[in-house]
């Protein structure tokens, strides 16, 4: 409710990204703040691409490898941030050349799961293609144009309480003017029963045929 | 108004066509094989010479009668699997099988006769130790069973208990054994370990304790693995340290008498853990005085007990087995002994001389592909002459019984490795010789016009000799009664048929015993028993080499891992003959985490097998030049992930071209809240028909098809009703993007999942509702495909829209898998396991998100069926009407040759395979299709064209004329 207690609870951790030619080694993009409590939410203060970094980038998508992201795992409970600590990191990859090719535009998406911890980070850029275009201006290099979410479990449709509500309002609906809602059988059915009854009794000798001719319509259908 | 029902009425008629077989059709494309599992205790039954029941007690909880002329079930119980339905016991006396069920739960009496139950009785708590039947003035009435701290007797005919006694010092006592000679008291022996044995003798009349004596045994801690009792109730141990033989009057005496075996000028193997056995004939009689002492692997002694002085009677040395036999008042001992590699000898010995019996031996003969001879059972009968003959049921280590009469005809073998199937694949049969010699001219390389030409003309001359005996073939199997004609399988003959509806079934069991059955008759074509396979393996298959790319064999791969060490072995065979091939597999010294099977092919058609090592090390199998190169231009393609459940780690790593790997992402569940319980990909043979659904708006929505598509599922740790939940995660395997994370609150496990094209069918027990519950997700790319040629998981940056719905299921489910055909135009269905033992295919139709809830005019116009929350079990769709399959733990699903046939084999204690026609057979013409009337009105409509254009003519002509 506080404006001001929701911005005391929000913390930052580190976003941090790798693109080499040989083994991964992550150095810092970024920081996520994150603030924790019943809507948690996410935002995203990075630096800008050096000089060096754009060439190497360039250069690493130039044969096809990859640029990797990586945040702490950590909990956006309120009451555990404080025992925070490194355990581990949750990685996400995208190729070098997407990167390039999308001028640094990239979705990042973070889950978590019911308990509000960090399971797994998605990186994609838009457009996703790598088509071997050439970027020549250095400056779309610069600076990211990120996009960027958090992501809890949706609540799986546990089972049938629409289809009960609908149910009680049909069943109110027939309350009311019963004589409309009778069904087709229910008026018609003096006319029914006796032919029922007769093609039962005529049934009996053209059964065969009517039972091929449902396995072929049926077939038909698909 | 009249015309418009009765078309309404026909309409009804025609779309409920029911959907099952006829009578005459049962059995004719399906066939069940029922098995009890791997043999603990049998039984013949001995009331008539002309009975033919062997009752069995397995270690399957399965208790059952074998007919012993053919080897097919009379009759079979199948309990509660794991300890709750593990038989302890099997006592056998007359025409009652008394059993003790679930560690001394329950008291069970049944009649063998008819298999009926005769009683129930609910014991007391306690972990049971033994059970014996009691005799009194020759006659059986009573039961006594053994538990930790108590001893109670019940009456044979209606199981009431006649008393029960606490046992005394029971804490300090480990009671072991219960024993009865007949004369009104049942001892039991209990031991205190390092120190001495404690005997009590009760009162069969009311459980008085009449004597309780301890006698000092410091060497003794198990009673039923060292002593038995022979004689007039002596009890005889053997002591492995002092290589000594201790006797003991249970009477009488208050001290052991040691006998050293060097005495008897007996030596034991070093190493080797001697052990007795004795023969009680009937519970109301004392035992013999004759045993047998078992002195190493193949070494057995038969000793007789003489007035306290032991008899060397005979010594069998080699020996495999020994049992004795009873029947009438004789009794002798079978003992079996190699006789050279392949063939073991049997033979009948009297039991109080020793002396061979004359005209009994009998030669079984080992299976190559078998295991060891593990234990014999014997029936032993009185010929007319007042000889004894005798019949051997032979279990050997890959829990094959072998039923065989003298002088070795094999009468019945039942492969009960079956009843445990892990794994399975059905391989396509290899084409007949001629079409294989067709298909080898284009395989070869060409060498010169003249002998192409060459060799065209021969194998057109084989194709018209083999056509014409076909030919031959058909004419003379037309004169002879249909029923004469048979269709003898053999490997030799074995080819693919018209529609591909025959096909190899491939079946490894958790015994390491790997089997060949033909899927049209159930007979097992080839078995082959793996000796070296570790108790809890796990077992992968898969079909490097189809059969496609004659001359090259077909190759199946079997990883067989250690789960405990992880350390792996491949067994590389021939699917079709199962002989182990000549190709080596590589040794593979370190823990294996994960094997992938790559489309890649090398130049001999092998698929590459990749086996990702603990140290993140790949190897290849074949590694070839060829398939190494191969494996270095695609290296950035490939990619696979790691799951390490006990950590909640999920991992991607990207192959390296030197064969390293790299990590390239990584997603991690917390362990605390949830964990892994299982992770489902697609099949790698599944096929997509069409791209997307057309609405009722006439424009189209299209699949989400992601074939690397991983469906996680994961368990609450948090088992309490209210807070207990499922969640379901969708990860991409190659980019390991979370494509959709859902959970179902106020659920609980056991999850069933089936994931394919672009939906996952899952079940699982909602707590809340106390049912279980279907849930189905689907994905869909929208009303636009982002990239329609080719799907590529590093281009998809859109997420897919999930649908999600969730059904009201009334049964519990076992397993479950959906239907493959050919090219995935036929709808599917979904096979559902029942632990009833029915098999259910429910229309996918059904489980279908987009299901309304409120009908309007284009659901209608898309066929879909309006939502309902109750899935109703029908049971025309029962697939296998009557024949049901017992303890249901896998179903297997294979296309066939025809677009509208699936193959389906169901698999746990029994087999079961058929076919099913999820959108009914429409590319087959029926059985009973009328071929005359077709042709005959065929014929009519020419005739009557031909003669109406003459007369036409005759008419222009004469109108010409005029």
């Amino acid at each position: 409710g506080d404006p001001l207690e929701a911005e005391l609870s929000g913390f930052s951790v580190p976003l941090e990204h790798s693109f080499e030619l040989d083994v991964a080694k992550f150095q810092s993009r970024g920081s996520l703040l994150l603030k924790t409590g019943r809507e948690p939410s996410v935002s995203l203060t990075q630096n800008q691409l050096s000089e060096d970094d754009r060439s190497k980038l360039k250069e690493v998508a130039a044969v096809d490898g990859l640029y990797r992201i990586r945040v702490p795992r950590v909990s956006l409970q309120a009451d555990r941030q404080t025992e925070w600590q490194v355990d581990g990191y949750l990685i996400a990859f995208v190729r070098a050349c997407a990167m390039v090719e999308s001028h640094l535009s990239d979705v990042i998406t973070l889950h978590t799961d019911v308990s509000g911890y960090l399971i797994g980070v998605s990186i994609v850029t838009l457009p996703g293609a790598c088509r071997g275009a050439e970027v020549e201006d250095e400056v779309d290099l610069e600076v990211y144009n990120t996009t960027l979410s958090i992501m809890a479990p949706v609540n799986a449709p546990p089972e049938t309480a629409l289809f009960l509500e609908r149910m009680e309002q049909e069943s109110e609906k027939k309350g009311k003017n019963p004589q409309e809602q009778k069904s087709f059988f229910a008026k018609y059915w003096m006319y029914i029963v006796p032919l029922v009854l007769f093609l039962m009794m005529s049934g009996a000798q053209d059964q065969s045929g009517g039972g091929a001719g449902g396995g072929a319509a049926n077939g038909g259908g698909r | 108004m009249a015309k418009l029902i009765l078309l309404l009425l026909k309409l009804c008629i025609l779309f409920f066509v029911v959907d099952a077989v006829f009578e005459d059709q049962v059995g004719k494309f399906d066939w069940r094989q029922q098995y009890v599992g791997k043999v603990r205790f049998s039984h013949f039954d001995t009331q008539l010479q002309s009975s033919k029941k062997v009752l069995v007690a397995t270690e399957s909880n399965v208790f059952a009668a074998l007919n012993s002329r053919t080897g097919e079930l009379f009759w079979r119980h199948v309990d509660k699997t794991g300890p709750e339905g593990n038989i302890d016991a099997l006592l056998h006396h007359a025409q009652d099988a008394v059993l003790v069920v679930g560690n001394g739960r329950m008291l069970r009496s049944w009649d063998v006769n008819v298999g009926g139950l005769n009683w129930e009785m609910l014991l007391d708590t306690g972990s049971f130790q033994s059970a014996c039947l009691v005799g009194q003035q020759g006659t059986v009435k009573h039961v006594a069973v053994l538990k930790k701290t108590v001893i109670s007797v019940h009456y044979l005919s209606n199981g009431h208990q006649k008393w029960v006694e606490n046992l005394p010092e029971s804490e300090t006592v480990d009671y072991q054994t219960v024993y009865s000679g007949g004369n009104g008291q049942v001892f039991v022996l209990g031991v205190v370990p390092h120190s001495h044995i404690t005997i009590v003798v009760y009162s069969m009349e009311d459980g008085e304790i009449i004597k309780q004596v301890s006698v000092e045994a410091p060497w003794l801690s198990n009673i039923p693995a060292s002593c038995a009792v022979v004689g007039q109730g002596t009890l005889m141990c053997v002591d492995s340290t002092t290589m000594s033989l201790n006797t003991l009057d249970l009477h009488q005496q208050l001290q052991m008498t040691q006998i050293p075996l060097q005495s008897l000028g007996l030596e034991v193997d070093p190493d080797f853990h001697p052990s007795l056995v004795s023969h009680q004939p009937n519970p109301a009689q004392k035992p013999l005085s004759e045993f047998f002492l078992q002195l190493g692997p193949e070494r057995y002694l038969l000793l007789q007990l003489n007035n306290g002085q032991i008899v060397t009677l005979r010594d069998f040395k080699p020996a495999l087995l020994s049992s004795f036999v009873t029947t009438g008042e004789k009794t002798v001992a079978a003992v079996m002994s190699p006789k050279n590699k392949t063939a073991c000898s049997i033979n009948l010995f009297s039991s109080d001389t020793g002396r061979r019996l004359l005209d009994t031996t009998l030669i079984f003969t080992v299976d190559p592909n078998g295991g060891k001879p593990e234990r014999l059972h014997v029936q032993a009968f009185l010929k007319k002459d007042d000889s004894v003959g005798y019949r051997v049921m032979v279990q050997t280590e890959d829990h094959t019984l072998t039923f065989i009469q003298q002088p070795g005809r094999v009468m019945w073998t039942r492969e009960e490795a079956l009843s445990d199937v892990v794994t399975m694949e059905m391989v396509d049969l290899p084409l007949t010789g001629t079409q294989a010699e067709l298909e080898g001219e284009f395989g070869k390389k060409a060498d010169g016009l003249l002998s192409m030409v060459l060799k065209r003309l021969s194998s057109q001359l084989i194709m018209l000799q083999a056509w014409i005996a076909h030919l031959w073939k058909l004419f003379y199997d037309a004169r002879k009664p249909r029923s004469q004609v048979k269709n003898e399988v053999s490997i030799e003959n074995l080819s693919r048929d018209e529609f591909n509806l025959q096909k190899m079934m491939v079946m490894v069991t958790s015994s390491g015993k790997l089997f060949g059955i033909d899927s049209k008759t159930g007979e097992i074509l080839w078995k082959h028993y793996l000796d070296n396979v570790p108790k809890n393996a796990a077992f992968k298959l898969m079909v490097q080499r189809t059969t496609a790319h004659f001359p090259h064999p077909p190759q199946c791969t079997l990883l067989i891992k250690d789960k405990d060490t992880g350390l792996a072995t491949l067994h590389v065979f021939n699917p079709i003959f199962g002989r182990k091939s000549q190709v080596t597999p590589p040794a593979l010294p370190q823990p294996i985490l994960q094997s992938l099977l790559l489309p890649l092919m090398d130049q001999d058609y092998a698929k590459v097998l990749l086996l990702v090592d603990n140290q993140y090390k790949v190897s290849a199998f074949p590694s070839t030049k060829n398939v190494l190169q191969q494996l270095q231009e695609t290296a950035s393609s490939i990619f696979f992930f790691l799951i390490d459940s006990s950590q909640g780690r999920l991992s991607g790593y990207r192959l390296r071209t030197d064969l390293s790997t790299e990590q390239v992402w990584e997603v991690v569940i917390p362990t605390e809240v949830q964990k892994i319980v299982s992770v489902k990909g697609k099949r790698p043979n599944e096929h997509v028909h069409s791209q997307g659904r057309v609405m009722g708006d006439r424009s189209v929505l299209y699949k989400y098809l992601n074939p690397n598509l991983l469906a996680v599922v994961t368990e609450s740790t948090d088992v309490h009703q209210e807070r207990s939940f499922i969640g379901i995660l969708l990860i991409d395997g190659v980019t390991g993007r979370i494509i959709h994370e859902a959970v179902q609150r106020k659920a609980r496990g056991p999850v069933h999942v089936v994931h394919s094209e672009n939906w996952v069918v899952y079940e699982y027990w909602s707590t809340k509702s106390r049912r279980n519950e279907f849930s189905v997700i689907e994905l869909y790319e929208g009303m636009e495909l982002y990239n329609s040629t080719v799907f590529s998981s590093l281009d998809r940056p859109h997420a897919p829209q999930v649908l999600q719905q969730s059904y009201i299921f009334p049964s519990s489910i076992s397993t479950m898998e959906a239907t493959l055909t050919e090219k995935g135009i036929t709808s599917r269905h979904l096979l559902i396991g029942l632990p009833s033992g029915g098999i259910l295919s429910l229309p996918k139709m059904f489980l279908d998100p987009r299901r309304p809830e409120i009908i309007s005019e284009q659901s209608r116009e898309e066929n879909l069926i309006p939502y309902s929350p109750e899935l109703i079990i029908r049971t025309e769709w029962f697939i296998n009407y009557n024949q049901t399959v017992g303890r249901v733990r896998g179903i297997h699903t294979t296309p066939s040759g025809l677009e509208s046939t699936c193959l389906v084999v169901a698999y746990g204690l029994d087999i079961y395979q058929t076919r099913v026609y999820p959108s009914k057979q429409f590319d087959v013409l029926k059985d009973d299709y009328d071929y005359m009337l077709i042709s005959s009105v065929l014929f009519a409509l020419f005739f009557a064209t031909m003669i109406s254009k003459r007369l036409a003519e005759v008419k222009l002509l004469n109108r010409a004329w005029r």
